[in-house]
């Protein structure tokens, strides 16, 4: 390998790098509005949502991505690619973030919602004040966890040309005939994303035990 | 004619590919299981020399994309001699991967147990190959169902992957349909359903499981 093919290899990293963090920003916060809507109990949106979980979480990434991508043009929307992929990644991740957004709901105590409002707190800032900074820590764990399972799901985004770390291997080996090297240092730096990725959640983790105590 | 209808008269294309999904992900887990079972007979053993590059092994698999690895198998060892058609290293790649985390999921069960189980059965005369297969494996496998279903349904989206090493299945037989009559919507409609359909059946059959062990005591060790 030579010096593009590094070069090449380390844009692909960019580009799942980049598309991954925006699908996660996307799907950590929708995924606690749709949490919160389905706390709301409202009756036919509640049953809408469940559907949409349910589906989401059985659909590949890979058909996901093909159905956004080449359907989009026949629902009248103009997608590039970069969008039709970021919109598959966070449509699939939401779905899970919303059931652990949605057990940290669930596991919260009623003592401090019940002090919270006999000191006169209204909902939102109990929510806000009270709620949401515990909820963090206590779901951060698993919303990491579905973190590292996104960035191993994007390759999916290769399908509809995207390319990524995983797609450029195949650019690479194109010109070189040798594809062994490039798909072991893809490898080699996929380890180092999701690797940082757990040592952010390390770090994340004793600091908020240190806030809690 | 409608979409929907063109889908009708092409339905053996779809059933073709639905049945290949099953053949494939039937045996890559069968595989995956074994190799889960055997990576955590081969932890359970006391040789230490093992037990480190086994849990590099476990790791670096969980660290992985499952495309890379599909891609090592595929594209990768031909260059050191050893050719697998597609669908072959496709298996191959979800059994290894997928066992991989099978045997990290036993594993942190097995950490959860009390030694005095162990203990009365060596102090009952139980070699270590019947304690395992006779004490162990059922406790593990049957209080790690909820995570095994989990995992099952990550093998089962995995299996859409392999539509990139032209390996062809449900989502292969989708994408050829739509572009051959240019109905992408309603053809990837129908894909995920199939893939929905599959996923549904395995929550329930796990539910099943559960109640299987819950009559049988499994639960409330």
């Amino acid at each position: 390998m030579n010096a593009s093919a590094w070069q090449m290899l380390l844009e692909g990293a960019w580009t799942t790098v980049w598309i991954s963090a925006v699908s996660i920003a996307i799907g950590v916060v929708a995924g606690l509005v749709i949490a919160l809507i389905r706390l709301a109990r409202i009756p036919i949106i509640d049953q809408l949502l469940v559907l949409y979980i349910s589906v989401a979480r059985a659909t590949p990434l890979v058909t996901l991505a093909l159905f956004i991508f080449l359907s989009a043009p026949d629902l009248g929307l103009d997608l590039n690619r970069s969008v039709a992929g970021i919109l598959a990644l966070s449509l699939n991740t939401t779905a899970f973030n919303a059931e652990i957004w949605r057990s940290a709901f669930r596991n919260f105590s009623r003592e401090q919602s019940e002090a919270a409002m006999a000191t006169g707190m209204t909902p939102w800032i109990t929510f806000r004040r009270i709620m949401l900074p515990q909820m963090v820590i206590t779901s951060l764990p698993g919303l990491v966890n579905e973190m590292s399972f996104l960035i191993k799901g994007s390759p999916a985004i290769a399908v509809i040309g995207i390319v990524d770390l995983t797609r450029v291997t195949n650019r690479i080996s194109a010109v070189t005939y040798e594809p062994l090297p490039p798909i072991l240092v893809a490898g080699a730096l996929y380890m180092a994303i999701i690797g940082c990725l757990v040592w952010l959640q390390r770090l994340a983790e004793r600091r908020a035990n240190r806030l809690a105590m | 004619m409608s979409n929907w209808d063109i889908l009708w008269d092409e339905r053996a294309q779809f059933w073709n590919g639905f049945l290949s999904t099953l053949e494939i992900f039937g045996l890559s887990i069968v595989g995956a299981f074994l190799i889960g079972c055997g990576l955590l007979y081969l932890l359970e053993g006391s040789r230490k020399r093992l037990t480190m590059p086994l849990r590099i092994f476990i790791d670096g698999m969980r660290m992985l994309p499952f495309l890379i690895l599909a891609y090592l198998l595929y594209y990768g060892l031909p260059s050191v001699g050893i050719r697998l058609d597609a669908w072959w290293s496709g298996v191959g790649a979800l059994a290894v991967y997928h066992g991989a985390y099978f045997a990290e999921i036993f594993r942190g069960n097995r950490l959860t147990f009390p030694p005095g189980q162990i203990e009365a059965a060596e102090a009952h005369g139980f070699i270590k190959g019947k304690m395992f297969f006779r004490l162990l494996l059922p406790q593990i496998i049957m209080q790690t169902r909820p995570l095994l279903g989990n995992q099952l349904i990550y093998a089962l989206k995995d299996t859409a992957f392999l539509v990139i090493i032209t390996v062809s299945e449900l989502t292969a037989a989708a994408n050829s349909l739509s572009s051959t009559y240019f109905i992408p919507t309603e053809a990837f409609i129908v894909v995920i359903g199939f893939y929905w359909a599959i996923s549904v059946t395995m929550e329930i059959i796990i539910k099943q499981c559960g109640r299987f062990s819950a009559k049988r005591g499994f639960d409330n060790v």
